[in-house]
């Protein structure tokens, strides 16, 4: 089985003045193959900086990260990223820009033809596979980044606000997107999201972190994204438990905020 | 005073075609721009009016033209010229005991181009015998009037009065034939009227700068015809920048990539940068001389740091997004360097070519200014040294043309190589 391990990640930056910033303070969490983590929490609780460990961009002060019982030390294919936007190559076309991994590896067209045309497909872009990434919506952008993602058949899959630039009607949409090809894959996933609602969709585990220094709050383990696989999200949005979870969460997220607020009051 | 009469016509003309414009050829159109109530800020409502343009540039051409008596704009659109043809006057001549007689003298006026060639009049009876004057138009002429009359100034003759109007030994007078004054030794300066139109000398009218383009396209300039004092410029310029953007590209890439290039090479780039190139024509020409080397050479270090600078900030500018995607999407450093890097900086890359070409246009026509055996600045420049004005003004307008046809060129281009250029 392949699991990904973060094991005890600390995170400290130094800062010019002599002082520091404490992002991520001991940090541990175990993943299984296939299973759908979303990561919320107030700005600044150190999430984006989790996610960019690791995918390798940022080495950890303490701790490691494994994958598949080796260590990780820099990015490559095992681990592939979605990005909010702005990751796109926009001097190649949608197919160019999907197919750019197997490329990378040295596959000619007809190795990667087959699993990049059925990938634009599944995402609902076969129309398109020939514009240009500027013709393109914002929707339409972050299916391309995501079949991009999946065309080069990591092992995990990170997601850093994949949705967060989107309009409220894309964004449901494409969550729906997310979990069907969550399902057809069995792709291990991180999303990270400031939407408490779409964490609490998606995610079949929850992490709510807390921030300074940033760690892990509390971990549910929800059902709402085995739900919404084979049925409509609006309708699962009435489910029993679903209403609940996302008013705990939110009040959670909403007392650290305040805390963060009466705290830079104090200083002030 | 000519000036500003120009600027006055030059005003009306815009003013009177605006309104023209303005109240008889509204627009028909209801595009969505017509629609817009608020045009004044809004800078996206603006847009250029190609009436305007296309009335702007006859209108340079009209008032060149017009001042200049060319045959190419209708003679009721001449500014007034100077005179030409005969005239005559009459003047005074009064001996030391104070004996007085006229004489006439007859004055042959020829136009611009002709040579004045002299004529005789009939001398008449008196003291003071007429005279016979050619001279040419817009000019003044000095007349010895007493050549040939009975008394002369040495001998205590002098002028008092030109067609019966008193003239002093100082300041002048002015009468139907024109403008008179009396020399410090007594002889009279005539000018006929002159007119509003400029001399050829000063500004050839717009068909004698087209009749010189022709005639130097066929049989040349200095040795050398007009396409190829213009192809030697082009060369040199497209030369210099080829190289510059050689090294220039990836010099900028190095710089955007390594601590130590950009370490290296920021203190020499950022200290050549606001050299301007002809400052160092001197020393180019010291080491290199006057010839082809010299040239490139000199378009080359007018071109590298333009092109380094816009490389580096075409690494800089990449959104380190990209750069983390093709990592994890498992692109090698040189993956990402031929992939991501290199068209994600073409854009900046474009433009500092645009004003590297630019510069290096401006440079070349300074360069070849200063010394060169061809070329469209030592076309000018030469010509300018024998007063054919009519030379330095095609030579100028040609310039002006390749520079501005270099760069739709390069926009066209851009446009072409980087469509996604601003809409990322």
């Amino acid at each position: 089985m392949a699991t990904l391990s973060i094991e005890n990640i600390s995170m400290r930056f130094d800062l010019p003045n002599g002082t520091h910033v404490q992002a991520l303070k001991d940090v541990s969490l175990e993943l299984q193959t296939g299973e759908l983590l979303s990561v919320l929490g107030p700005s600044g609780c150190g999430k984006t900086t989790l996610l960019n460990i690791v995918a390798g961009f940022l080495a950890p002060t303490e701790g490691r990260i494994e994958l598949n019982g080796h260590v990780v030390t820099g990015p490559n294919a095992e681990r592939g990223m979605v990005f909010q936007q702005g990751a796109l190559f926009e001097w190649m076309d949608v197919r160019g820009n999907v197919s750019f991994g197997p490329r990378m590896k040295g596959q000619t067209e007809p190795e990667w033809a087959g699993h990049v045309d059925h990938l634009l497909d599944v995402t609902g872009l076969g129309d398109f596979k020939d514009k240009a990434i500027y013709e393109l919506s914002g929707g339409m952008q972050q299916r391309v980044a995501l079949a991009r993602c999946l065309a080069n058949d990591p092992d995990v899959i990170l997601m850093d606000e994949p949705l967060g630039a989107l309009d409220a009607l894309t964004r449901e949409k494409m969550q729906g997107l997310v979990l069907k090809l969550w399902k057809e894959t069995g792709k291990t996933i991180i999303l990270i999201t400031h939407s408490v609602e779409e964490a609490v969709l998606l995610g079949e585990r929850l992490l709510v972190m807390a921030p300074r220094p940033g760690r892990i709050h509390k971990e549910y383990n929800l059902p709402f994204a085995d739900m919404g696989v084979d049925a409509d999200l609006r309708e699962v949005k009435h489910a029993e438990g679903y209403a609940d979870t996302r008013e705990e969460i939110l009040e959670m997220i909403w007392d650290m905020e305040e805390e963060i607020m009466g705290r830079t009051e104090d200083t002030q | 005073m000519i000036g500003l009469l120009i600027l006055g016509v030059y005003v009306a003309i815009f003013t009177v075609s605006f309104l023209v414009v303005r109240f008889f050829l509204r627009r028909s159109v209801q595009d969505y721009t017509s629609l817009k109530t608020v045009t004044f800020g809004d800078e996206s409502a603006v847009t250029s009016n190609r009436i305007a343009s296309i009335v702007s540039v006859a209108t340079i051409f009209l008032i060149w033209g017009s001042f200049t008596g060319s045959d190419w704009v209708p003679g009721f659109l001449h500014a007034p010229g100077p005179f030409v043809g005969d005239t005559s006057f009459t003047y005074t001549l009064e001996t030391e005991d104070g004996a007085r007689d006229d004489a006439t003298v007859s004055v042959r006026v020829f136009d611009f181009g002709e040579t004045a060639e002299k004529f005789t009049v009939e001398e008449g009876e008196g003291i003071a015998k007429n005279d016979a004057v050619a001279m040419s138009a817009s000019r003044s002429t000095t007349i010895l009037f007493d050549r040939n009359d009975e008394v002369k100034r040495s001998e205590g003759a002098r002028v008092v009065a030109i067609d019966g109007v008193e003239i002093g030994d100082s300041g002048s007078i002015k009468t139907a034939a024109g403008r008179f004054a009396l020399t410090d030794k007594g002889a009279i300066s005539f000018a006929p009227p002159r007119g509003l139109q400029m001399e050829p000398i000063w500004l050839p009218p717009p068909e004698a700068v087209v009749g010189r383009a022709i005639e130097i396209s066929n049989e040349g300039y200095r040795d050398s015809t007009l396409w190829k004092h213009l192809g030697y410029s082009l060369f040199r310029v497209i030369a210099g920048f080829f190289f510059g953007a050689l090294l220039g590209i990836p010099l900028g890439y190095a710089m955007g990539l390594s601590n130590w290039f950009r370490g290296w090479f920021e203190p020499i780039v950022e200290f050549m940068r606001p050299v301007p190139p002809l400052a160092l024509i001197p020393l180019v020409i010291i080491w290199f001389g006057i010839g082809e080397s010299g040239k490139i050479i000199l378009l080359f270090l007018a071109s590298l740091w333009i092109m380094a600078i816009s490389a580096r900030a075409g690494v800089s500018g990449v959104n380190i997004s990209k750069v983390h995607a093709a990592y994890s999407l498992g692109a090698s450093k040189f993956q990402i360097m031929r992939y991501v890097i290199m068209p994600n900086s073409l854009p900046e890359i474009f433009t500092g070519a645009r004003v590297a070409m630019g510069v290096c246009w401006g440079t070349v026509v300074a360069a070849e200014l200063v010394a060169a055996s061809e070329g469209a600045g030592m076309m000018i420049m030469v010509a300018s040294k024998f007063q054919l004005t009519d030379i330095v003004l095609m030579g100028i307008i040609l310039i002006g043309v390749i520079g501005f046809a270099i760069d739709i060129l390069m926009s066209k281009a851009e446009n072409l190589l980087v469509p996604w250029k601003g809409r990322s």
